[in-house]
């Protein structure tokens, strides 16, 4: 019990977290570009403004995550958890799997199969989806946006095709 | 001086009116209007699913249509605000505070009448300002070097993350990881990679497309998904008849009118303040001179011409830094300028000499759109209250595939496609961690020109680092920029944010970050 509520208490510092990133960003960026060439101020290298942009992050990072810690943030920062009240991970991981099923049935079978798989994963994370209305919701847009984009704007992607380009 | 503003307007005219151009114009602002009404479909996500699909097209009409997208939304998102209480687009969510009131009395067609009628009054007075006040700024942007147009973009980056809506600070951050994403890629001066990890399909630089899409496209999707209150449609009954003003709703209206267009020309002029902040000072002027400042929000038609033609004016006059200067003013600004860019056109003072048909041919589509817009408006009210039904379960995942299929169309390549996956779960992670992603997108529009005109202006002053305070336009600008940060630093210590107007802080608290997630906070003023 009393782990959760240390947890609780944890995510529900929203502006901590978010200087933190922030900081680590900065950090990665910095440290990486550390290894372009920097120059001169007069003859800069490719990494000079990258290396400096990172440092300004760190800074910024620190900054943002001292005043929540100040209780000093943004007034609206503290009780935000960073979680919304009701979590929607199964929306969310379809969402982000929509594009990856383009991709794949994209690239090995075409355009029509990549786009059914894409709208008709989106469309399963909505909580009142039903097999049907998803295939009907899929294969309407999949014809429409077929004859749109493949016969009218000539995107150069096949309709159909079997394992096309590797 | 006069003259020379006229007879390029009237050459704007030929070019605007030549048919194909009338045609993008048209599907712009129809196709922009459309979003608009939609609620949870932004004109940044539009622009951008739309963006690919202009890389054939010639620039005039790409960015002819492109703008039309982008003011025909504004329209569109009022419509929303009235009828549905739904602030869609954050400039209209102070016209829900009086709007609303006025439908829920049957007087919702009159609001919206008297709206399409003052955008057109606010958008005609920001055009004009554009015809005369862009080529004044060109005059002086001329004798810019490097250091000007350096500490210059530094203000504009500046005001935009930090005059824009939530933490200050948070804004100046977006910036940097804005100005970083554009380094990425080949550098342009030595040719040497960076940060590509090793991925040749990085060396063009992250896709603006596919940057855009991600953050404001998959992003609120993940945001507003099972979050979209079902849409009350009981006082969405509105036809033509209803949008007649009577003579005195003409009367109250007029001056409100102007006053609002006339702070929307004021806040145009600085840069980030966009529509958002012009219709809030607009509402919250209108209120401190009005005689009975305890009746707004009860449905007073002032409460919703002010702010409408004060966001109106406003978005016309943003193109005037972005055209004139090179320098966008918002998000929305930076995607236009990024679609010129695409174009082969460079954005600067020298674009309205270079390409005259493009500036002056948009200034004029901008009247012409307008008027289609009126027209538009007032005969399809009907068809755009239908389309506020459609379902979000519809609506994303059918969103998803344009973007899917936009950012292929790009380039035809998939890598972009994983790409703005990995965008769009980023700038979720923002979104809950209380950041707003616009900047990103300023920062990336200017990060490339920034460096550039930084190396150059070090090279010339042969590494001296005052050379901005010692050139004098660039002190000025400077100088702007430590006021801007000292003002922000003086009023965070002094408790008190830069105070708007207490009931439009309700709607647009600092949690809700952009258009959709503004409908799970309940307009509560207007309850």
């Amino acid at each position: 019990m009393r782990f959760s509520t240390s947890l609780r208490e944890l995510i529900g510092k929203r502006d901590f977290y978010a200087g933190g990133l922030m900081l680590l960003l900065g950090l990665g960026i910095a440290v990486k570009g550390s290894t372009y060439r920097g120059g001169t101020l007069m003859h800069m290298g490719p990494g000079f403004l990258p290396t400096a942009l990172g440092i300004i992050l760190v800074l910024l990072g620190i900054a943002i995550a001292a005043a929540s810690l100040a209780g000093d943030g943004d007034g609206d920062s503290h009780g935000q958890s960073i979680l919304p009240e009701q979590p929607q991970w199964w929306a969310w991981f379809c969402i982000l799997m929509s594009p990856v099923a383009f991709i794949f049935f994209g690239r090995y079978f075409g355009m029509a199969p990549g786009t059914f798989a894409c709208v008709f994963i989106a469309a399963l994370g909505d909580k009142t989806a039903s097999w049907k209305g998803t295939t009907i919701l899929a294969s309407v847009v999949t014809v429409f946006g077929v004859s749109l984009f493949s016969y009218f704007l000539q995107v150069p992607m096949p309709i159909l095709t079997w394992r096309g380009e590797f | 001086m006069i003259e020379a503003a006229l007879s390029g307007l009237w050459y704007g005219f030929g070019v605007a009116f030549e048919p194909h151009n009338l045609m993008w114009c048209f599907v712009g602002v129809l196709v922009g209007n459309m979003v608009g009404v939609l609620p949870g479909m932004g004109p940044l996500a539009t622009i951008s699913i739309l963006l690919p699909l202009t890389f054939g097209m010639k620039p005039v009409g790409a960015i002819l249509m492109l703008g039309g997208v982008m003011y025909g939304a504004q329209y569109g998102g009022a419509i929303c605000s009235i009828l549905l209480n739904l602030p869609c687009h954050p400039p209209h969510a102070v016209t829900c505070l009086d709007g609303f009131p006025m439908t829920k009395q049957g007087r919702g067609g009159v609001a919206l009448g008297l709206t399409v009628f003052a955008s057109f009054v606010g958008a005609s007075w920001g055009i004009t300002e554009m015809i005369f006040l862009s080529p004044l700024l060109v005059k002086a942007a001329l004798q810019f070097g490097p250091a000007e147009v350096c500490s210059l973009m530094l203000l504009g980056l500046l005001a935009g993350s930090t005059l824009a809506r939530g933490s200050p600070i948070k804004g100046v951050a977006m910036t940097v990881v804005g100005l970083f994403l554009g380094s990425v890629g080949t550098d342009l001066e030595t040719g040497s990679e960076r940060y590509t990890f090793g991925m040749t399909e990085l060396d063009d630089g992250i896709e603006l497309i596919a940057l855009a899409l991600g953050l404001f496209g998959i992003a609120e999707f993940m945001n507003s998904v099972n979050q979209v209150a079902p849409i009350n449609t009981k006082y969405t009954n509105v036809g033509i008849k209803d949008m007649r003003p009577t003579k005195a709703d003409m009367k109250r209206a007029f001056f409100p009118m102007w006053r609002g267009t006339i702070v929307g020309s004021l806040c145009a002029l600085i840069p980030g303040t966009g529509p958002t902040i012009a219709s809030f000072v607009a509402y919250a002027t209108e209120k401190k001179i009005s005689k009975h400042p305890e009746r707004f929000g009860t449905g007073l038609i002032e409460g919703v011409v002010c702010p409408e033609a004060s966001t109106h004016s406003s978005v016309q006059g943003d193109f005037i830094p972005t055209m004139s200067l090179g320098i966008p003013g918002d998000a929305v600004m930076a995607l236009l300028l990024g679609a010129l860019m695409i174009q082969g056109i460079v954005p600067g003072p020298q674009l309205i000499s270079q390409h005259p048909d493009i500036f002056w041919g948009l200034v004029a589509s901008f009247w012409i759109g307008n008027i289609m817009l009126v027209l538009l408006n007032v005969p399809l009210i009907g068809l755009w209250v239908k389309m506020l039904a459609i379902p979000y379960r519809f609506l994303y995942p059918s969103a998803m595939f344009f973007v899917c299929i936009g950012v292929y169309a790009a380039n035809n390549d998939f890598f972009q496609v994983g790409e703005v996956a990995v965008i769009g779960l980023f700038g979720y992670i923002l979104l809950r961690l209380g950041f707003h992603p616009a900047p990103i997108l300023l920062g990336f529009v200017l990060g490339p020109r920034f460096e550039e005109n930084f190396r150059r202006a070090m090279l010339i002053s042969r590494g001296d680092i005052f050379v901005f305070v010692e050139r004098p336009i660039s002190a000025v600008f400077v100088a702007l920029c430590a006021l801007l940060i000292g003002s922000q630093i003086y009023f965070r210590l002094r408790g008190a944010k830069a105070d708007l107007e207490p009931a439009a802080e309700n709607i647009v608290s600092g949690e809700v970050p952009t258009a959709l997630a503004a409908q799970r906070v309940p307009a509560t003023p207007a309850e």
